[in-house]
């Protein structure tokens, strides 16, 4: 059960990343943006938050083009598990392996504080221990949270039950509340909360654990 | 010149908007922000510049999902 995670310059999240990881039972190992491959082994590839390439252009834009991102996209075509938390997110959109883009916050102010979530699908190796309609806590830091997507593209998502997390309070103008959606075969996740920072009750909450609980749940079983 | 696509709304052009009404600047229906980039290029021929730094905003300078972009050769 091994994790790699990603780190671009301007990363801030990875080692919060790679500790919860490590803390579900992961055998963690770090990949640079320069890396052309991805180390041996790898199971999931996490793309952490933070602020790659300084935000240039637009979040996420540059570190998807970056040489590791190749080795994730061949990773997600292979059936390999992604996640994407925040600039993770928003550079899973840039890089093509999830629709949709994240605009800047719709009260153009970063919101950085515990938000009201409800997991909107059980269905998928990240959201397994949960129930659809479970209502968790996770903390939100961005400035670029605000998905959209064309009307055909939300309409997908969610017939497709493709839709992982919904604000209860929506935050930042998501379009239909969204919080984190899935690949069609519900193996790359891209999501603005941060589960990685709510693992131990010392962070003020514990309910980002079952995300690496379920993930780590999927590999065991397989 | 990259500019976002009619229909996406555009929170920091809405931001200016309210700004230059406030400033007393009447009659302001809309404002939508854009990037200009502006490159230097080796290529001596105009079309094979033009369609070079079409291939750039493709794959790069713009995220085509919401934005669009024009191309001036100067």
């Amino acid at each position: 059960m091994r994790a790699a995670v990603l780190t671009f310059p301007g990363s801030n999240c990875d080692r919060d990343l790679a500790v919860a990881f490590a803390a579900h039972g992961f055998a963690v190992s770090r990949a640079w943006h320069k890396d052309t491959a991805l180390p041996e082994g790898v199971d999931v590839v996490g793309i952490p938050g933070g602020y790659s390439f300084g935000d240039y252009l637009r979040c996420g834009a540059i570190a998807a083009r970056a040489p590791v991102m190749a080795a994730v996209a061949a990773h997600a075509a292979r059936g390999g598990h992604v996640i994407g938390i925040c600039n993770g997110f928003q550079v899973l959109t840039e890089a093509g392996l999830l629709p949709g883009v994240l605009m800047r916050n719709a009260g153009l102010r970063f919101v950085c504080r515990r938000v009201a979530l409800e997991v909107a699908t059980a269905g998928s190796p990240f959201t397994a221990l949960w129930q659809a309609g479970d209502a968790i806590v996770l903390p939100v830091a961005h400035h670029d949270g605000n998905y959209a997507a064309d009307a055909a593209t939300l309409e997908r998502l969610e017939g497709e039950d493709r839709i992982a997390f919904r604000y209860r309070d929506n935050p930042n103008g998501a379009a239909r509340d969204i919080a984190g959606i899935l690949s069609a075969n519900r193996r790359v996740l891209g999501m603005m909360p941060h589960p990685e920072r709510a693992i131990e009750a010392a962070q003020g909450g514990t309910d980002g654990s079952a995300l690496f609980r379920a993930l780590a749940g999927a590999f065991a079983v397989a | 010149m990259v500019t976002l696509k009619p229909g996406v709304l555009d929170p920091q052009g809405e931001a200016v908007r309210h700004a230059l009404g406030a400033l007393g600047f009447t009659g302001v229906d809309g404002v939508r922000q854009g990037k200009l980039i502006e490159l230097d290029l080796a290529h001596a021929d105009r079309a094979a510049a033009e369609a070079a730094v079409r291939a750039m905003c493709e794959k790069l300078l713009a995220n085509t999902v919401i934005e669009t972009y024009t191309v001036e050769i100067g």
